[in-house]
C-alpha cells in the first residue's frame, strides 16, 4: 500500500503498525525541546509526575532564547530555574547567554535533528524541522516534560495536504513568498489536524534552509507538520553539519493517499506580505505598496539563518534605511553571527543605518527589543501578525520575506526590491 | 462534571497571544495569568467574568503559540470549560492535558449569543442554552483524551505510568 512521508516517518519510530490517518499510535522519541517559556512549565510538570531522571540526557534539549539577553528579573529567574534543572539532570545540550541562538535555526545547525527523525518541542514552530524530513511537531509543557520522563508520546496519525510548487521562480521570490502563497490560499485553519508534504521541481531546486524556513510556517495553516523529502541536498546539509549522512530515501511513494493537493506554478509571481492581522491575509505587495512602516525586522527562527542575512544584504548595500524607520537585523544564531561578520555583512547593514543586535527571538512575540508603540507598523521577516503580538495592540505587523524587509527599510513603505 | 455559568463570546481564530500575551509569560501561576487573561483582545476584558462562566469561541479557538499558559489562563480565570466551533490542535491537547475540558460544537455554536445562560451535561456532551431554550450535542471524546482526563489530567497518566501514582 503506498504511504504518505507522514506516515513512513512515524512508523519508524512505531511498533505498531501505522495503517491508516487517525489512528493513535505510540512513538519513540528521537529529541525533546523546550525553551525558557515553556521549559519552567514542564520542569514543574516533570517534578509533579515524580520522575526522577529525563529518559536520555543527550536527546533534551533546553534552549534559553525567547527572552535573552535575559530581559527583566522574572525571565531571568526562569531562566536560573532551568539552568539548575540542566544541571541536576546533566543535559549535554543547554543553551544559554554566548552559546544560545534562535531555537530552530540553532538544532538544525547544530546537527541535532535530521531526517527521519521524530521531534516534539514545547514551541509551536518546532514543526521547522520537516524542512530536513523530519516529523517534528509542537506540543505543550505537560506533554514535553511527558516525553522527557518516558522517551516516548502517543500521536494521531495527521491526514496529508500535498502541496506542489511548479514553474521559474522569479528573481526575488523566496521560500517566505512560497510558503505565504499556500497560507494565503487554504487559510489559518486550512490544514488543521493534518500534515503539509511538500515537493514539486521548485522543491527540488530549493536550498535546505529555504525548506527550513517553509516548514516553520507550517503551523500558520495549522498543521501539525510541513514535511519534505530526503534528498541530496538534504544529505549534504547533514554532512556539513557532523551529522551521519542518511543511508535511507524518504519520500511519499507514488499514489499516496492525500486528503488534498494543492498546486502552484510560480513563475511571473510577485513578493507577497501577510497584513495585519492574520498570516493568511495575504496580498502581492504591489497592493499594499503605499503603506508606511515605522520599523522592520531581519531574523527569527523563520528567516534568521546566513541566506537570509546575505539576502537582506543585496538589498541594503550601498543604501539607507529611511530616517522614520528603525531597522533591526537580528542573525539567529552566534554561528550566522560570526558568519555575517566575516562575510562583511554586518558592515553594510551598519552603513545602510540598521541595528545589529544579538541572537535572540525578542521582538517576533513582542519580548523585547524592538516593540512597537500606539498605532506602529512592523515588516518582519517573523511569521506571526496577530493583533498585538509585537507589542502595542493598535500597532500592525506585515509578515514578509528578507528582500521586501529590506526594500520596505530603505523606503519607510511596504515595498518589494523591485521598486527600488 | 456539569457547569453552569453566563457565555463570554470570542471570534473566529483567537490565538494564543490574544489569551495571553508573551509579555506576560514570566510566570507559570494561574491567578496571575487568569488576572490578565484576553488582555491581548481587550485590556481588562477579564473583569467581566464571575467565577464558573464559560468561554464560547469560533473557529479554531487557540491557535498560534504551544504556551500552556493559554489554557492555564482560562483556568485561573475562573472558565472552567471551553465551547468553540472548533479547536487548534496543540491548544486541544494542551487544554485537556491542563484540566480544561473542551466542547467542539461545530455551526451550532453560533446560536449562543454572549450574555446567555448556559448548562453543560459533560458526560452527555450536551450543552443546555437556558436563555434561548435550545441544546447542542457535541460529539463524544477521543478515546486518548479520554484516557487522560480519567487519569485526572496528563501527569496523573505519566505518574501511573512510572509505578508513583
Amino acid at each position: 500500500m503506498s504511504k504518505t512521508l507522514t506516515q513512513k516517518i512515524l512508523q519508524k519510530h512505531s511498533d505498531e503498525a501505522v495503517e491508516r490517518d487517525g489512528q493513535i499510535v505510540q512513538c519513540r522519541l528521537s529529541l525533546v525541546l523546550a525553551n525558557d517559556i515553556t521549559a519552567p512549565l514542564a520542569i514543574k510538570s516533570f517534578r509533579e509526575m515524580r520522575a526522577d531522571r529525563v529518559f536520555d540526557r543527550d536527546k533534551i534539549v533546553l534552549v534559553m532564547d525567547h527572552f535573552t539577553p535575559q530581559k527583566d528579573i522574572d525571565s531571568a529567574n526562569q531562566v536560573l530555574g532551568c539552568r539548575a534543572f540542566a544541571r541536576e539532570q546533566n543535559i549535554t545540550h543547554y543553551y544559554e547567554g554566548g552559546s544560545c541562538g534562535v531555537e530552530h535555526a540553532l538544532l538544525p545547525e547544530q546537527g541535532l535533528v535530521g531526517p527521519g527523525d521524530l521531534v516534539i518541542g514545547a514551541d509551536s514552530h518546532t514543526c521547522t524541522y520537516g524542512g530536513l524530513g523530519a516529523f517534528a511537531t509542537g506540543m505543550g509543557s505537560t506533554d514535553i516534560a511527558a516525553g522527557m520522563a518516558l522517551g516516548e508520546t502517543w500521536l494521531k496519525v495527521p491526514p496529508a495536504i500535498r502541496v506542489n510548487y511548479a514553474g521559474v521562480m522569479p528573481e526575488w521570490l523566496g521560500a517566505k513568498d512560497l510558503i505565504l502563497m499556500l497560507i494565503g490560499e487554504i487559510g489559518v485553519d486550512g490544514a488543521l489536524y493534518r500534515a503539509l508534504e511538500f515537493g514539486g521541481p521548485v522543491i527540488d531546486a530549493l536550498p535546505v534552509e529555504g525548506r527550513l524556513t517553509m516548514a516553520n510556517m507550517a503551523i500558520e495553516a495549522g498543521a501539525k507538520a510541513g514535511l519534505f523529502p530526503v534528498d541530496e541536498r538534504t544529505r549534504a546539509y547533514c554532512v556539513e553539519r557532523g551529522r551521519p549522512a542518511p543511508d535511507f530515501v524518504l519520500a511519499a511513494d507514488d499514489g499516496a493517499p492525500y486528503e488534498r493537493i494543492v498546486s502552484f506554478d510560480v513563475t511571473g509571481r510577485e513578493p507577497v506580505v501577510a497584513c495585519p492581522h492574520l498570516p493568511s491575509n495575504v496580498k502581492p505587495v504591489s497592493e499594499v505598496a503605499d503603506t508606511p512602516v515605522q520599523q522592520v525586522i531581519i531574523g527569527s527562527c523563520t528567516n534568521g539563518r546566513i541566506s537570509d542575512m546575505r539576502d537582506a544584504a543585496l538589498v541594503l548595500r550601498s543604501r539607507k534605511v529611511d530616517k522614520n524607520v528603525r531597522c533591526i537585523v537580528l542573525p539567529s544564531t552566534p554561528a550566522v553571527w560570526k558568519q555575517c561578520l566575516r562575510e562583511g555583512l554586518l558592515e553594510i547593514f551598519m552603513d545602510a543605518g540598521c541595528i545589529v543586535g544579538p541572537c535572540t527571538c525578542g521582538p517576533c512575540l513582542g519580548g523585547h527589543m524592538g516593540i512597537l508603540g500606539d498605532g506602529e507598523r512592523a515588516v518582519a521577516t517573523t511569521n506571526r501578525n496577530f493583533k498585538g503580538r509585537m507589542g502595542s495592540l493598535d500597532s500592525e505587523v506585515y509578515l514578509a520575506s528578507p528582500v521586501v524587509a529590506a526594500a520596505s527599510a530603505v523606503l519607510g513603505r511596504v515595498a518589494g526590491p523591485g521598486q527600488l | 462534571m456539569n457547569y453552569k455559568g453566563k457565555a463570554h463570546r470570542v471570534g473566529d481564530h483567537i490565538d494564543t497571544d490574544a489569551i495571553i500575551p508573551a509579555r506576560f509569560l514570566v510566570t507559570t501561576d494561574a491567578v496571575k495569568l487568569g488576572e490578565n487573561c484576553f488582555a491581548g483582545l481587550e485590556p481588562g476584558w477579564v473583569k467581566r467574568v464571575r467565577k464558573g462562566d464559560i468561554l464560547v469561541a469560533g473557529r479554531n479557538f487557540g491557535c498560534g503559540s504551544s504556551r500552556e499558559h493559554a489554557p492555564i489562563a482560562i483556568l485561573g480565570a475562573g472558565m472552567p470549560v471551553v465551547i468553540a466551533h472548533s479547536f487548534a490542535r496543540i491548544f486541544y491537547r494542551n487544554a485537556f492535558n491542563m484540566g480544561l475540558p473542551l466542547m467542539e460544537a461545530g455551526d451550532e455554536t453560533a446560536n449562543i449569543q454572549d450574555g446567555d445562560e448556559l448548562e453543560i451535561v459533560a458526560r452527555e456532551g450536551r450543552i443546555r442554552d437556558l436563555t434561548r431554550g435550545f441544546d447542542i450535542v457535541c460529539p463524544p471524546l477521543p478515546e486518548s483524551m479520554s484516557a487522560v482526563l480519567n487519569a485526572g489530567g496528563l501527569v496523573g497518566h505519566v505518574r501511573k505510568r512510572l509505578g508513583k501514582a
